[in-house]
């Protein structure tokens, strides 16, 4: 608690009692932020200056409760009409301009995206960065020195690893995990070690001056520079879709050299402090590696199963849900700290945990909350360094030693190239697909270095008597990497045209061959009776259905596979038929566009581009799954987009409704405006709705959340689904009638409530359900249907009344 | 079992399939002994039925084929060479196969014999096409369980109407055949070249001319 209090105020009091006055630093913030272009809403602030200008000089440490007392007494003798009091909001005042700024920065390049598909954002993030150090420069402002050591592992690592971990595609981690560790852990021991032997060797070189760096701060300063960070590179990997085994390596390969070098930066420094270093020592610290390692994945594993277990109990705090997820990471994290065991490894261990139970316990919403703040944190985290970064490598004072910068970043790609190269010629032989010269290339290239090493060499301790060298020489190398390679992997991975997963399968040959082959590898391994990754991963999947998931999850269903199958084919059928109806009522125009170059009467053979991607969506929907196979790359940046069809649905729910409800007020267009607020004035209105167009209404009860604010909502579409079976059109009504009500997010698949769902609406059944194909070649009678698509067999707006008014 | 297994191939023997499918000496005798495994009959061949046993290969949508696959045609049993023969298909390309000169005899894990594998799973009466009608099946087996649920409806229509609904009900409403039918004459028309609504071999590899299929048809095998 007081730790974010205590540094940062600590820090910037004694920056404050530096020289400058008040008016000139808010000066310099008005003008970084008009640099960005950007109109920060500054009226409020105007008055700031003028006030506090006198009580610079004397600012004593903060507080928590000693704001008041920061004033100067002598204005004590009248009640000031008007008092400011800076220094109480200080801290979090500068943070929030610093974060607000960054951001509006991001927003700024944003604008433009052809500028961040060029160039990195970590480089327009530095750049901009170096704007506002040159500028305070200029006005000899010291930047704010919020990144202490403290600060930085407590507050600033934990989102970002958090981030990494929570988003790390599972699936291809796991396949990947042997060379995702081996690249990782040997990798950066093998960057290191050599680098920072090199530079011990350059060291003696009289010429260079640098003889006082004895061989512990080298392997620290190498061990700082060995943690790669390649957001950029991994934003074009995803872009230009590299194959999948390159990106996960390159993914796991950033996050576990973080917790490498983070543990090697700290034994390090506590052996740079060490007078002699016996062998004894060296065997220690190879022993605390692996303690270190291996402790914070216990820890992990056991924050991330008490995460899942108690998300099992929140249902009725669902406004809550989501902190539970933060708080447990972080108390793994800290925990971990706690025993000075790697606390990367516990927070990355604990979201890959919890992640798999945690979203199946909360509801879509809490999910998609979780998600959000992940990103947002660490994107803050990282924008916060990056631009920093900027700031100070214009500020501080260097010290240039050209020799050792040059040998630094000599080493750094010397020993990463050689690293990658030998490294792979080990791993290949145990993988199925080998990398090839350009994946090592790659590999190798992609070796960019970022937040995480200019954090950890920024908060070395005062002892080390060449800190500002090491800053310096990590600064070059982060600049170098970042602006060089980052800027130039995109070209270069056209150029040398990288293997590529075929993710954007463009004819339909493609997706069904290729799924033909996969049922055929799959089977031709059971008939080896080799199983590799899948051997365990059944095994797994086998302790994971009988006894995890029992314990963890809230409605642990066996997930049979004609379950499975039922919730995907919902999910896909309530799509379609919203679909239709949203269509036909005219509500979406983009649908109606791309559908009007069909005319009713072509003939079936005629496949239009809608057609060929509701193809490809049944295929990719209802193909068997082999192995489940889900791609969910992510960046730093953006969230993974495989709750993309949920979202859909939820956009299409709110669609539906409101169609529906346009529809009983017989106004097709969007006129009327938002959503009409008398549902049951329309009662006695002839309904289109017919038994099939009510029936997205029964399965969309089945997509209900149970959630206290959805209750209503839940309760109107169950009463519709039933009321279909009942007397037709009421259903329609009913389920309108929940109006005025942003359209929730009904999205828990919960299998007992789908069965709920259905038992409930079952009984009542009094014909068959026709559900018997009516897709194609029905003539169009109604103008609403002109838009049918021959794939579907979907719901139609029969113009036919109610049986009951 | 290990032991067994390598007491009963002969040394000559190992050397031959060495030369014919590439596989290394430890893979030899690692398959050899999952093939005396699967082989119930103590006989020194395979039968369908052995193969079948397999529990994971019986949920396989396309199980059977595959296990046709590795049967000659009109055989029902197969010997260790012939199962080597057509594991051999699904052995990674290594880097140095690919520069050997090309008038040599192609091996079995050649890219074209890899293709040939996958099409020959669709081309039931080997008339190297694949009709739409062997497309179509394909393409049922391949879509979730729909044949077994649509089997399972099938034999519920006599019985109750309630019951038959709960079943419609609990698997949903499936793709239809009139929808993958529109599917495969898509596929077909795609990639149909010469117009007689067909996919020949030549066609089927110009359509996955894109696809890393090295890639996709190969399997680590174990040393």
């Amino acid at each position: 608690m007081r730790g974010i209090s205590h540094p940062t105020s600590g820090a910037v009091g004694e920056f404050f009692s530096k020289r400058l006055s008040m008016t000139m630093k808010l000066a310099v913030y008005f003008l970084t932020t008009g640099l960005t272009l950007l109109t920060l809403p500054c009226g409020s602030f105007t008055e700031v200056p003028s006030k506090p200008s006198g009580t610079v000089t004397v600012l004593p440490p903060v507080h928590p409760a000693g704001g008041p007392q920061a004033f100067p007494n002598a204005e004590k003798s009248d009640l000031p009409v008007f008092a400011m009091n800076y220094s109480r909001i200080q801290v979090p005042f500068e943070i929030t301009l610093w974060v607000l700024l960054a951001s509006f920065a991001k927003i700024g390049f944003h604008i433009y995206h052809k500028v961040t598909f060029w160039v990195p954002e970590s480089c327009l993030l530095i750049s901009i960065g170096l704007m506002v150090g040159a500028i305070m420069h200029a006005v000899h402002e010291e930047p704010p020195s919020v990144l202490s050591y403290n600060i930085f592992f407590l507050y600033i690592l934990p989102p970002m690893v958090l981030d990494s971990g929570y988003f790390m595609p599972t699936r291809p981690f796991f396949e990947n995990i042997g060379t995702v560790l081996w690249f990782a852990v040997v990798g950066t021991l093998w960057n290191s070690i050599g680098v920072g032997m090199s530079l011990y060797g350059v060291c003696q070189i009289g010429a260079l001056e640098v003889q006082d760096i004895n061989l512990q701060e080298n392997l620290l300063f190498a061990s700082i520079i060995s943690a790669v960070d390649p957001v950029a590179v991994l934003n074009v990997f995803e872009d230009v879709s590299v194959n999948e085994q390159l990106y996960i390596v390159v993914f796991g390969e950033s996050l576990f050299s973080d917790a490498v070098t983070v543990v090697l930066y700290n034994m390090f420094t506590f052996v740079a402090e060490m007078p002699v270093v016996e062998t004894v020592d060296v065997f220690l610290g190879v022993a605390k590696f692996f303690v270190v390692g291996l402790g914070g994945l216990a820890f992990g594993l056991v924050f991330g199963f008490v995460a899942s277990f108690t998300t099992r109990f929140t249902s009725n705090v669902r406004e809550i849900e989501p902190l539970f997820i933060f708080m447990y990471s972080y108390l793994a994290y800290l925990v971990a700290e706690l025993f000075n065991i790697s606390s990367i490894m516990a927070i990355v261990t604990c979201a890959l945990t919890m992640k798999y139970y945690v979203e199946e316990n909360v509801t879509q919403r809490s999910c998609t909350t979780i998600r959000h703040v992940v990103k947002m944190l660490s994107s803050i985290s990282e924008t916060l360094i990056f631009f920093f970064l900027g700031v100070v490598t214009i500020t501080t004072e260097h010290e240039w030693n050209w020799g050792y910068i040059l040998f630094t970043l000599l080493f750094a790609f010397l020993w990463r190239g050689l690293g990658i190269l030998v490294l792979t010629q080990i791993i290949n032989p145990f993988r199925t697909i080998p990398f090839n010269f350009k994946d090592q290339f790659m590999l190798g290239y992609s070796g960019l270095r970022g937040a995480v090493t200019f954090a950890l060499v920024f908060t070395l301790p005062d002892h080390i008597v060449r800190k500002k060298l090491f800053v310096t020489a990590t600064i070059c190398i982060i600049l170098f990497t970042v602006f060089i390679q980052g800027i130039s992997i995109r070209p270069l991975v056209e150029f040398i045209n990288v293997r590529r997963t075929n993710r954007n399968l463009d004819t339909i040959n493609v997706e069904v061959h290729s799924r033909l082959m996969e049922h055929a590898i799959a089977g031709i391994e059971d008939i080896c009776g080799q199983w590799g990754h899948y051997y365990w991963k059944d095994k797994f999947m086998k302790f994971n259905n009988q006894i995890l998931r029992k314990i963890l999850i809230k409605d642990n269903q066996a997930e049979s596979s004609i379950v499975a199958l039922y919730k995907k084919l919902e999910l896909q059928n309530a799509m379609e038929i919203l679909d239709t109806v949203s269509e036909g009522t005219s509500t979406a125009p983009s649908v109606i566009s791309l559908r009007k170059e069909k005319g009713p009467g072509k003939p079936k053979r005629k496949f239009v581009a809608a057609d060929l991607r509701k193809m490809h969506d049944i295929l990719s929907k209802n193909m068997y799954k082999i192995r489940q196979q889900t791609t969910e790359y992510t960046t730093k940046h953006s969230l993974p987009n495989d709750s993309h069809t949920k979202e859909i649905l939820i956009r299409r729910h709110g669609t539906i409704r409101r169609s529906l409800r346009l529809r009983s007020f017989q106004s097709p267009t969007l006129s009327g405006g938002g959503y009409p607020s008398a549902p049951r004035s329309r009662i006695g209105q002839p309904s289109r709705s017919s038994s099939r167009v009510s029936l997205p209404l029964r399965r969309l009860d089945t997509l209900t959340e149970v959630s206290s604010s959805a209750g209503v909502d839940l309760v109107d579409e169950r009463s519709g689904g039933r009321g279909r079976a009942g007397g037709r059109g009421k259903s329609r009504l009913n389920s309108s009638s929940s109006d005025s009500r942003v359209p929730a997010p009904p999205c828990h698949f919960d299998s007992s409530e789908v069965f709920h769902g259905n038992r409930d609406s079952m009984p009542e059944q009094e014909e068959p359900l026709s559900l018997s194909v009516t897709w194609a070649e029905e003539p169009s009678d109604h103008d609403d249907s002109s838009t049918q698509n021959p794939l579907l067999r979907r719901p139609r707006w029969n113009p036919v009344k109610p049986k009951n008014p | 079992m290990g032991s067994r297994a390598s007491t009963l191939l002969r040394e000559e023997e190992i050397e031959e399939i060495k030369k014919e499918t590439g596989f290394s000496h430890s893979q030899i005798t690692r398959l050899y002994s999952r093939f005396t495994s699967l082989d119930k009959g103590e006989n020194g061949t395979l039968s369908r039925e052995d193969f079948q046993r397999i529990p994971e290969l019986a949920i396989n949508p396309l199980g059977d084929r595959i296990i046709n696959a590795f049967f000659p045609e009109g055989e029902d049993q197969v010997n260790f060479r012939g199962f080597m023969r057509t594991l051999a298909h699904f052995r990674p390309i290594e880097d140095n196969e690919k520069n050997k000169d090309p008038t040599a005899s192609e091996p079995l894990n050649s890219r074209t014999n890899k293709l040939l594998f996958a099409f020959r799973l669709y081309d039931l009466d080997r008339d190297d096409k694949i009709s739409r009608d062997e497309l179509l099946q394909v393409l049922r087996m391949m879509v979730g369980l729909n044949m077994f649920v649509s089997q399972v409806l099938r034999m519920m229509v006599g019985l109750n109407m309630f019951v038959s609904q709960v079943l419609r009900m609990m698997v949903g409403v499936n793709i239809s055949d009139e929808q993958l039918g529109s599917i495969a004459d898509r596929t077909i028309q795609e990639a149909d070249q010469n117009g007689d609504n067909s996919i020949s071999f030549n066609e089927f590899i110009k359509v996955l001319e894109k696809v890393d299929v090295e890639q996709k048809m190969s399997i680590r095998f174990l040393h």
